[in-house]
């Protein structure tokens, strides 16, 4: 038991503690906190698996990105003091269950399995590493995954826009006559 | 660093996957719903890491799919953000409950 593997357990109990209150707790605004903290002990996970850059690049876009959408839409959709209703008892109790079941199911599975193809080879998950190989153009590069995303970005940025926008009365005059 | 094995990371990730679940389960407001699915992509991302590292450290793989997932999630967000501040608009609402219209 050295630092390292203590350090390891402490991660893992702030994420799975962060995550139950999350999904668990009454009120909008609470959850949206601990949903930030579990985000915030999956990139510390990432720094005590020594792959930086993906850490810096959950905190940029979960922490920085998507936490505060959520936080955003709440306070426009809802009181974010107002306690949720209570989920069903039965529902709750099923849910549990299911999700008890699946867990020991799993984690059975897994520790029979008994990974044994342990490589020591070095990891080098350098910036520059990762770099040369996403932009990459021979069989082992991901430049069309790469441009692939760059469009769905681009796509899902003009969907949101289309979607969330308000009708304006020239817009709906511009689809009544359409539909004449 | 290698004194803990590769199960007990999948072990963590595990019981985020199911934690997710439970919410996804249990929780009928829309928001909700949409962190306990942020909270599964998560677990999923933690797994790509942990194999890449323990198993195939020569390899960059897994770390592009987490690289390609953590941006496909943001973009689902937004557009998942998007459509819910529409629902409210036309329902005064984002509890599934109410939103019953196209239900057969």
């Amino acid at each position: 038991m050295n630092t390292s593997t203590i350090i390891f357990y402490a991660i893992a109990a702030l994420i799975l503690g962060a995550a139950i209150l999350a999904v668990t707790t009454l009120k909008i605004f609470r959850s949206a906190i601990w949903l930030l903290f579990s985000l915030v002990g999956i990139a510390a996970l990432y720094f005590w698996m020594q792959v930086e850059f993906i850490a810096a690049i959950q905190i940029v876009v979960y922490v920085g990105g998507i936490v505060v959408l959520i936080i955003f839409s709440i306070f426009l959709t809802q009181q974010s003091g107002k306690e949720m209703d209570k989920p069903a008892t039965g529902k709750m109790i099923f849910s549990a269950l299911a999700a008890l079941f699946g867990t020991a199911f799993t984690i059975n599975l897994i520790s029979h399995y008994g990974f044994n193809n342990i490589s020591a080879a070095p990891f080098n998950p350098s910036v520059d590493e990762i770099g040369m190989q996403m932009l990459s153009t021979t069989s082992h590069g991901f430049i069309l995954p790469f441009e692939v995303v760059s469009m769905l970005l681009l796509a899902a940025m003009v969907g949101c826009i289309v979607i969330a926008m308000k009708p304006t009365e020239a817009n709906i005059v511009h689809l009544n006559k359409k539909e004449d | 660093m290698n004194e803990v094995p590769l199960t007990h990371i999948l072990f963590v990730s595990t019981a985020l996957f199911f934690i997710g679940m439970y919410g996804l389960f249990t929780r009928r407001n829309l928001i909700t719903m949409l962190m306990s699915i942020e909270l599964m992509l998560n677990s999923v991302n933690i797994n790509f890491v942990a194999f890449n590292k323990y198993l195939f450290p020569d390899k960059l793989d897994g770390l592009f799919f987490s690289l390609f997932i953590i941006t496909i999630a943001a973009a689902e967000a937004a557009v998942a953000i998007a459509i819910i501040i529409n629902l409210y608009r036309s329902h005064q609402s984002i509890d599934v409950d109410d939103a019953t219209e196209m239900k057969f």
